[in-house]
Formats: structure tokens, sequence, C-alpha cells
């Protein structure tokens, strides 16, 4: 008679352990490597995080556009683009370290927790080493808070909020867009030279994350002018007709409104502030300026004429005629037909940089990378010299002050660049008041 | 006293979108017991027919340039309005009059597209629960948006009103106030007076023509009006693509208040169920009665001075006055007894 080994016992203990296995998430059970999602012999797997659908869809869509020709370069297809600039000649077009680029995409609604899901999703599912992508600051937020804990780089795309490298930074958290602070700082001259000392500002902000900080940030600059803040007033994320915020304006005696809105609520306020005649106006003996500190040329389009004239700032832009970006405009619009946006400027570049601090560093380990892009210098990139700070990972390099253009040529050159502000304008201290209040931490390599 | 008579005409002008958009609601409803949740997208597809005329008017002859490259080294675009091109002036000034113009294609397209609606798909909800037909409204909704996403992408598209329409009004005058006091937007009074006319309109055809009696005796009793030998579903179908035209009209309107774009529809339609809610289920007049007073209480609600005392309240204020109202009044301010409350 033959004695069975198996104990119901025995079978329920195994049953329970290997259940339980296959249960935790794979960013738990990864301990066989040193680090989450490290890539096999032939490829490695990037995770492109954009909105897809929602108000931010055709911003999501460019940046995606930017992500493809950056996967293109990286694997040694099309002409190179800013490869061909990029002061680090680490990158070859052979893929990195001798891996084929490939990458998934996923969806983010411009919902935080939308966002998580799909990054949580391309981390466990599809094997994603990398997490990059944005339009919300909101989201850029969770995304890398959730890319922190599952140890994983997160290079931030379009996000603009002072928190994403201040109070909410992170150690697997890098920006290479500049901030709210940095627009206000470059803003701030401009807007001295064209309107004067001695004005009184009303501001119309978007509650949430990003309005917040740009509010503060463009009131501190102006106020240091000289201006007197006549009124702040926080209006809904996406409240369509902004008629009764901006009807209190009219006889508030402010001559300037500062909209700290972005995407459709930009468009839209900027809209009915011109219906309503602001910019016909004449206030305490001065014409009435709006002022749109964070411009982007999709949102330029929607506005229509009425962003002529009106004053902003933007990260890049396309008609700037130094080497890098002249590259990627020919790359991008030989690929679509068109120029890309600055969300597309980041994206592309958030890419090559990962890309390149992984080859630097001969290693995928987070902390690895981590290492090689903290306070990393590079050029030709379309920015001019641009210092990856250690401190707070946040990118110092020139900033652009644009102004809606009065005589369009074409239906893409809405924006002209009068002003470029150098990088140690626009710099501040790590522990900056506006931006203090968290603290980097420790890499995660997710092991 | 100038912000509050601003406040007023600013609660009639976005009370008047709710109003039309309430009014065709609660017409559905109240004529096929449907509670009809694409009622936004209508609005939303009404002011994209504008889009696409004025698109269409302002089309452009494009010719490459032969000696100029764009950025990326492809030969320029020179692009030249086919209208001006052809007809002159009276080109331009059908392009600059394109929102107005784009009424007389409105009615007929939003017409159609209520009728195939309702032909193609709600009628086969008729008897099953309020709760399916909000799921199937809701989604056919949700994929009218994404087809117009597809076509027109997600940002806004601006759209101006004509040039003689653009300016601003001194209204203050009117009332005794210095100039000054109260400027008020053309383009917005035109919208307010535009609502009076199709409101005054509708009740007109209900109230004063054979055809609106027999619906109107269809809603309060359907079966006794086919007993006489009336086919009321006919009429019905004609009353759902009213509605439709009505909603559209309101999005056509709107354009150059607020720059289209494919979420329009679900921005309205909540406000706009509340308001058919506060008004009455299925009653003409407290829709729009509910419209103006929802509308000029939210724009009261985001005075700076209310908001000081209550913050926040701008964003609560409709739901806790439909709160309130439910409370006191449960049929709404005009709403007849027996709708909904088998």
């Amino acid at each position: 008679m033959s004695k069975s080994n198996f104990s119901r016992r025995g079978v329920l203990k195994t049953g329970a352990a290997f259940g339980g296995v296959l249960a935790a998430p794979t960013f738990f059970t990864s301990a066989a490597n040193a680090f989450t999602n490290a890539p096999g012999a032939s490829s490695v797997t990037f995770g492109f995080n954009v909105p897809q659908s929602g108000a931010y869809a055709d911003e999501g869509a460019d940046e995606l556009r930017a992500y493809q020709l950056a996967v293109k370069h990286l694997n040694g297809e099309g002409d190179g683009g800013m490869l061909n600039t990029f002061s680090s000649r680490a990158l070859d077009g052979t893929g990195i370290l001798g891996r084929k680029v490939e990458y998934v995409t996923g969806d983010t609604q411009t919902k935080s927790d939308a966002a998580r899901a799909s990054a949580r999703s391309m981390i466990e599912q599809d094997g994603a080493i990398m997490i990059t992508g944005g339009s919300s600051s909101g989201v850029a937020v969770a995304v890398q808070g959730l890319c922190q804990e599952a140890g994983v780089i997160f290079m931030a795309g379009l996000t603009h909020s002072n928190d994403t490298t201040g109070k909410d930074k992170k150690a697997n958290g890098f920006r290479h867009f500049f901030n709210a602070y940095m627009s206000a700082a470059a803003l701030a001259p401009v807007l001295s030279a064209n309107y004067g000392n001695d004005r009184k500002a009303y501001h119309l902000t978007a509650d949430y994350t990003w309005g917040w900080t740009q509010e503060e940030s463009i009131a501190a600059a102006t106020e240091n002018l000289g201006w007197e803040t006549i009124n702040k007033v926080r209006t809904p994320l996406g409240a369509g007709d902004f008629s009764q915020y901006i009807t209190p304006i009219l006889n508030s005696g402010a001559d300037t409104l500062i909209l700290n809105h972005y995407g459709n609520d930009m468009v839209n306020s900027l809209t009915q502030a011109v219906q309503f005649g602001l910019r016909d106006r004449q206030v305490n003996g001065k014409d009435f300026q709006i002022v749109v500190p964070l411009y982007s040329r999709l949102m330029a389009q929607g506005a229509g004429e009425n962003v002529k004239g009106i004053f902003g700032s933007t990260n890049w832009h396309w008609s700037l005629q130094d080497e890098a970006s002249q590259a990627f405009v020919r790359a991008f619009g030989q690929e679509y037909g068109f120029p890309p946006s600055q969300a597309a400027h980041t994206c592309y570049v958030q890419t090559l940089l990962y890309a390149d601090a992984v080859q630097r560093g001969g290693d995928f380990n987070p902390c690895a990378v981590a290492e090689a892009l903290e306070g990393f210098e590079f050029d030709g990139m379309g920015n001019g010299p641009t210092l990856y700070r250690a401190a707070d990972h946040q990118c110092f390099k020139d900033v652009l002050v644009v102004k809606g253009k009065d005589n369009p040529s074409n239906q893409f050159d809405l924006l002209e660049v009068v002003d470029v502000t150098p990088a140690d304008q626009v710099t501040y201290a790590p522990d900056h008041p506006m931006f203090a209040g968290g603290e980097l931490g420790e890499c995660n390599p997710g092991a | 006293m100038g912000d509050i008579v601003l406040q007023i005409l600013n609660g009639l002008d976005k009370g008047s979108a709710y109003a039309l958009i309430a009014l065709g609601l609660t017409l559905i409803f109240g004529t096929l017991g449907v509670v009809n949740f694409a009622h936004g997208a209508l609005f939303m597809l009404g002011a994209f027919v504008t889009v696409t005329f004025t698109n269409l008017l302002s089309f452009e002859r494009v010719t490459l340039s032969e000696t100029e490259t764009t950025a990326w080294g492809s030969p320029l675009e020179i692009r030249e309005p086919v209208l001006q091109a052809w007809f002159g002036d009276f080109g331009l000034w059908l392009i600059d009059y394109s929102v107005l113009v784009s009424i007389l294609v409105a009615i007929p397209i939003m017409f159609i597209i209520g009728v195939v609606m309702e032909r193609g798909l709600i009628k086969h909800f008729y008897s099953r629960p309020h709760a399916e037909q909000i799921l199937v409204t809701f989604g056919l909704a949700i994929v009218l948006q994404e087809i117009v996403r597809t076509f027109y992408g997600a940002n806004s598209i601006s759209q101006s009103a004509p040039d003689a329409l653009r300016g601003m009004m001194d209204f203050g005058v009117v009332l005794g106030f210095e100039p000054g006091m109260v400027p008020y937007p053309t383009w917005r009074f035109v919208y307010f007076f535009f609502a009076v006319v199709v409101i005054g309109g509708v009740f007109a055809f209900l109230q004063f023509t054979t055809f609106g009696m027999v619906v109107r005796a269809g809603m309060a009793d359907r079966e006794t009006v086919g007993l006489l030998g009336i086919d009321i579903d006919k009429r019905f179908t004609f009353m759902f693509g009213l509605a439709a035209t009505v909603a559209g009209l309101a999005g056509v309107m709107y354009t150059p208040i607020l720059s289209p774009n494919y979420q329009l529809g679900m921005d309205f339609l909540v406000l706009s169920f509340i308001v058919v809610v506060v008004g009455g289920m299925g009653s003409l007049p407290g829709a729009v009665a509910a419209g103006f007073l929802l509308g000029i209480l939210q724009s009261f609600a985001s005075m700076n001075e209310v908001k000081e005392i209550i913050p926040g309240i701008d964003q609560i204020i409709i739901y806790l006055v439909a709160v309130i109202i439910l409370l006191t009044r449960p049929r709404g301010l005009l709403g007849r007894a027996g709708v909904m409350e088998d």
C-alpha cells in the first residue's frame, strides 16, 4: 500500500500560499529582480500615460505623437531629431543599452483616479519601466506618487503647478516643464515694461492645485512690482460660462485681469472677458489689460483672435530658431504635417533624457537613473543650457514670454516670442516658501 | 446697484439657455413619458451645426507656394476664402453672419435628427422603466459626443457673433444709471430675446393651433385621444423633433457666448434636468420659470459679497434650491398631480 504525501491541510496551505502570490500586486513580488520591471535582453517598455479622452484629449494626442517620434528616433528610425543636437552623445539610435524601445499607452482621462489606474496597469500588466505623461498637475502629482510606491521613474509631461516639484516632489519623479513661479518671474519684468508699476489686478483662478500656485506666484511677482491685488476669485474647474465672475470686475476698480486658467477654461474666460468689453475699457486712466500667465498654442487656437496682444509665458515654441528646436520641428512636421506644441516638446525631451540617463548610467535601475539625472547639465534640447537640479528634480532653463500675434501668417502662427528670460532670473532656492512642505525622500527601486 | 443689475442680466442670459433646453426636455417627458438624457447632446449638436456651417462658408482654396516653405520643409500653403472670391462683399457678409444664417440650416437638420432618434431608438423604450430609458439615452449622449470629438477634436472652437452685434450695450443708461455702470454684451441681449421668441412660439403653437390642442389632449389622456381615431404617436414624434430643434437652436445661438466643444451638452444636461424637476415634471411654464429662477440665483450666488458669507455657495446653490423646493413642493413649482407619482 502506497502512502500519499498529500494531506488535506498541506494542500490547503499550498493552495493558500499560491493564491496569495497570484493575488499580490506584481510590484510587491519582484524581489527576484533588483528593481521593478527589469527589462529582458531584447526590449524595454515605456508607459505613455496621456489624456486620450476628456478636455485635454487634443493635447494628449500631441504628446503621444511626440512620444512615438522619440521612440522612433531612439530606435534609429527617422532623421534622429534632437538626438543630433543633444549635448550628451550617449545615445546612438540603437535603442537603450542594446534594447529596442517599445511602448504601451494609457488614458488618464485627466482624472487622478483613472490616471493612477492606467499607470498601475502599465506597470503591473505591461511591465513598463518608466511612466511619463501629463496635461494636468493634479494627475501628475497623483501618478508621481504611484510611481514612487511602485519603484519606477516618472518623467512628468505638461505639469505647471509648483507643487509637482514642491510640496509633492518625489525622488522617483522628474520634471522638465517649467512651473508657475518661473512663469511669474519671467512675466513680471515684461509686464512692468509694458504696463508700468501702478496697476490694480483682479485674479480669476481655477480652483485646484495648479490654479492656486499660479495665483500665488503671479500675485507675489506683480505685488513686488508695486501692483495692487484687488481681488482673487476662485472659479470651479470647467465652469463654462464665466460671465457671473467677469461682471464684478467691471465696477471693481481693477485695470488688469489675470486669468489663472488653462485649457478650455482659459479659452472661455478669455473669450468672455473680451466679449464684456474689458479690453476696450479705460480704468484709472489706463487701458484695461488681460494677462494669461500660461499659454499654449492649442489654447490660442481655441480662443481665436481674442489672444491678440495678450502676454503670457510658455515652456517652448515651435518658432524658435536654435538648431535643436528646428531639428525637432522638422522631424515632427515631416511626420505629422504641422508643428509640435509645447506639451509635445517637453514629452519628447523627457523621453530622450530618460533614455540618455540609462545609457550614461549603464543601468535601468530607477536609482541609477535618478543618480544620472540629478545635477545633469545639458544643452541642445531647444531651451538652451539646462540643469536638472538634484534638490527637487526640477529643470532650470530659459523661459519664453510670448504675446498673441496681431497678424498671424497661418493657423499655427498665433504667438510671438517677445522675451527670453534667462534661467538665472527664474531660479529659486530649493527651500523657497512656495515650494516648501514636502520631502524628496529616498529613491525607490521597487525591489 | 450696477453689480446687482449685471447679475440679473447674467441670470436671465444663463436662464435662457436652461429654459430652452428644459422646455424640450419636459415637452418630451410630457408627451412620450421619456426621460431623455440625450437632450444635452442635442444642444451640443446644434452648436456643431453652426461650427460646420461656418467652416463650410469659410472654406479656403489651398495652393502650394513654389517659393516659400514651412519650418519643416514642405511647401507653404496659401489659403484664400472661396466664398469671398466668388461673391466679394456678399461672401464676407455671409461669413460674418454665419451664426444667424445657420439657424435656417439647423432647423431641418435638428428636426430630422430628433425624428430619427425617436423612431430609431427611443420608441423601443416607451414601455420600459425610467431607469432603462435614462441608461439608453445617456449612452446615446456619450456616443454622440464621441462622434463629434472624432471629427472636431476635444478643444473648444471659437465662433464669432456678427460684427454689428459684437459690441456692448450700455443698459444702465436705460435704467437711469450713470453711463458705463451696466455695460452688457449685445449678443447676450440677442440671445435672451431669441429665447423669449422661441419659448413664446412653442407656447403659441401648443395653445393656438389644432395640432397643439391635440398634443395637449394627448399629454392629458393619450388613450382617449387614440380612441378618437387620432394617430397621437405621429404627433408625439413631431413634438420630439420640435424639442430637438429647440435644443439645437439654443446651441446654435450660444456658440458666440461659449466656444463649443464636444462636452458642451453634458455641462448643461444635469442643470437642465434639475430645472425640469424644480419646475415640475411635464410642466412647460414650470420649466421656463425654473430656468430663469435658477439662472438668476446661480449668478447672485457667484457674487463676491455672497461668497464671502457662504464660501462655495456658487457651486451648490442650484442643488440647494432644488432640495428646498422639492421638500416644500414635491411636485415642483408648477407640477401637475399624477406625473411620476404612480
